[in-house]
């Protein structure tokens, strides 16, 4: 039973890693960025719920929204400030830019909210699902994490799949240059991506904290690193495998953790990355681009 | 004499840079006209300089990108730390021990380098990086759950939570979260000075010489340098494990210079301050990175009276620098503008020599 338990646990922690690592992945395979800000995203839109609901008084359904919003405003706004100036620049550019966003918000945050860490009430009140006379215990935030990033996952799947702008985002993904030739406007899709990005950033902040419910600046940073692992173990750029490393990396953490060593869950997870990286070089979905002389 | 060539005299230009800022620094500290702050500056900014130039090394040069340099330098610091504690009676000079705590560090770094290349470098761009990364914090947590003591039977060391019993009268030397303590301080200025001087002449000959014109061609193309006969392997795991080793002696002497430290200070944080040194000073450029290097370490240090407002204010700096030193945009209107300028100062001449 316990390892059920277990599973269960890290299937969820898992689905918010999913959530963050498809931020990256997406951002990744359209601008070809590694944005090192999107983990502090989570951490503005954790912020931002908590504000809400603690200091205006409002239903938690508002404060996901409020900060969904915010995010979305802020990735977008980052995106044409800091990053799209440099866009055709050595990545390497773009990378230490994104440092450079990451400090910024991190310590506007402190300016803002005191490095001292809040206490996130969650956001999930039903009590607890006790099954098989009380030794699987799910609570409320493992049912609403699962759900959530299910719901986010399939109709991001749609979106890419089926709508215009999907369309637009996997061709420019695909081939700039082609892309733009076939009137697709790729600043507007790299903006487009950024909001997306975003906005399930501040719902991963959510589920984050209401999770782990101690909130303060550098909130973001630990999880933000591990779904970008989760992000390249799955095959950066690939949406499915963002999804499948997310969960993967959520299953191993809590399973290491549980069986293997406490202490060690960081070096086991990151080994584990490493190995699947020299079988797979691309990730585990990843394409595996020939290159042409 | 021969007439030295453009290399030759940037490199000469270095050195004497070098030189002349220690011994202005070493006057300026002996004569007492430096407060102890800034003293306190002065071996950091020397284990900077080092790590900066060395991962440029790999980044700039070799064109891989690593997020993982503070990973060699916690292995040159704790290997470091280990080996002056252990010969603190065999060896009384305190200047010889550093040097033999440096070496061993910088050895181990550099082996632990060429482990992990084997398999490592068969990645490429991004992949590479992420995998640096997470040696980086593999590297952090083994350290942080590290426990390592001397006493009368010898050398101990586990990683298991409960920690190490020792024998009576043993020593802790690394006690896991907590870190290494009650280190003697055998760090100086000169040691510092002469490490940099060392890298200098490791990476400058490495760089201008017959495999440094074969580590550039691959980072230009590496299928054109493959073609050619390079054996590209080769070459970039000898570029890993000198900037490895460079990182692993800078490690040591970093940490000797402080009573006491955790392995959390070779995060990723410090992997990236030391990536932005690099790329701040210029890819590939060594006199840019023992600047950018100094400038920013001591940047937020000179700022500390700003309190809260530091950090924020050494972010804004970052993203205006890099905007304004590679935005395509910014180029053009900064060369419109020194254009105008030359355009001025033109007209001025122009007119002075019309009048005459």
């Amino acid at each position: 039973m316990k390892i059920i338990q277990y599973l269960i646990n890290g299937i969820s922690i898992g689905s918010v890693y999913a959530v963050i690592a498809l931020g990256y992945t997406m951002v990744y395979g359209i601008a070809k960025m590694l944005n090192f800000a999107h983990g502090d995203i989570i951490m503005v839109g954790a912020y931002i719920s908590f504000c809400v609901t603690n200091y205006l008084g409002l239903p938690v359904v508002v404060s996901i929204l409020a900060a969904m919003a915010v995010c979305t405003v802020l990735g977008m706004l980052i995106e044409a400030l800091a990053y799209k100036p440099l866009r055709g620049t050595p990545s390497l550019a773009v990378l230490i830019t994104a440092i450079g966003v990451s400090y910024f918000l991190q310590n506007a945050a402190q300016l803002i909210w005191s490095s001292s860490p809040k206490n996130y009430t969650s956001v999930v009140t039903f009590q607890p699902l006790r099954l098989v006379g009380g030794q699987l215990v799910i609570t409320g935030e493992v049912i609403v994490t699962i759900i959530a990033s299910i719901v986010i996952m399939v109709g991001l799947t749609w979106f890419t799949g089926k709508t215009r702008t999907g369309k637009a985002m996997r061709a420019v993904s695909e081939d700039r240059e082609a892309a733009e030739l076939m009137g697709i406007s790729v600043n507007k899709t790299i903006s487009t991506t950024f909001a997306i990005g975003s906005a399930l950033a501040a719902i991963a902040g959510v589920l984050l904290c209401s999770t782990v419910p101690t909130l303060q600046p550098t909130t973001g940073s630990m999880p933000g690193i591990r779904a970008f692992t989760a992000a390249v173990l799955g095959g950066i750029g690939s949406i499915p495998g963002a999804m499948l490393g997310g969960i993967l990396l959520g299953i191993i953490e809590t399973f290491s953790k549980a069986y293997l060593s406490p202490q060690f869950s960081d070096a086991i997870v990151f080994g584990v990355l490493i190995v699947i990286l020299l079988v797979k070089p691309a990730g585990l979905l990843g394409k595996q681009v020939q290159e042409k002389v | 004499m021969k007439k030295l060539n453009r290399n030759q005299v940037k490199n000469a230009s270095t050195y004497i840079l070098v030189t002349a800022a220690f011994l202005i620094l070493q006057v300026l500290s002996t004569q007492g006209k430096l407060n102890s702050t800034t003293k306190g500056f002065l071996v950091p900014a020397c284990a900077y300089i080092v790590l900066a130039v060395s991962l440029n090394l790999l980044v700039g040069i070799c064109g891989e990108l690593s997020l993982g340099h503070a990973g060699f330098m916690g292995i040159g610091a704790f290997t470091g730390i280990v080996v002056t504690s252990l010969l603190a009676e065999a060896v009384p000079n305190g200047v010889l021990r550093l040097v033999m705590g440096m070496v061993a560090g910088g050895v181990l770094a550099g082996v632990v380098g060429f482990l992990i290349g084997i398999p490592v470098l068969r990645l490429r761009g991004d992949y590479l990086a992420i995998v640096t990364l997470a040696f980086g914090e593999i590297m952090k947590n083994v350290f942080g759950n590290l426990y390592l003591g001397v006493d009368e039977n010898g050398l101990h060391a586990t990683i298991k939570s409960e920690g190490l019993t020792l024998a009576e009268g043993g020593k802790m030397i690394i006690s896991g979260p907590r870190g290494a303590t009650g280190i003697t301080k055998l760090s100086t200025f000169a040691v510092g000075f002469v490490l940099i001087l060392l890298t200098l002449f490791v990476v400058q000959n490495l760089i201008n010489s017959k495999e440094g014109r074969a580590i550039k061609a691959v980072r230009d193309n590496r299928i054109a340098a493959e073609s050619v006969g390079i054996n590209v392997t080769a070459f970039r795991m000898k570029a890993f494990v000198v900037s490895a080793f460079l990182a692993g002696m800078a490690g040591a002497l970093y940490a000797m210079n402080y009573g006491s430290i955790t392995a959390s200070k070779f995060n990723f944080n410090t992997s990236i301050n030391i990536l932005v040194f690099v790329v701040l000073g210029g890819m590939g450029n060594i006199l840019g990175s023992i600047i950018s290097a100094t400038v920013l370490y001591i940047l937020p240090e000179a700022m500390r009276g700003l309190q809260d407002y530091r950090m924020i204010l050494y972010a804004v700096v970052l993203i205006l620098v890099m905007l304004f030193t590679w935005s395509p945009k910014m180029k053009d209107i900064i060369s419109v503008v020194t254009d105008k300028v030359r355009g001025v100062f033109r007209k001025n001449e122009k007119e002075a020599a019309s009048h005459e």
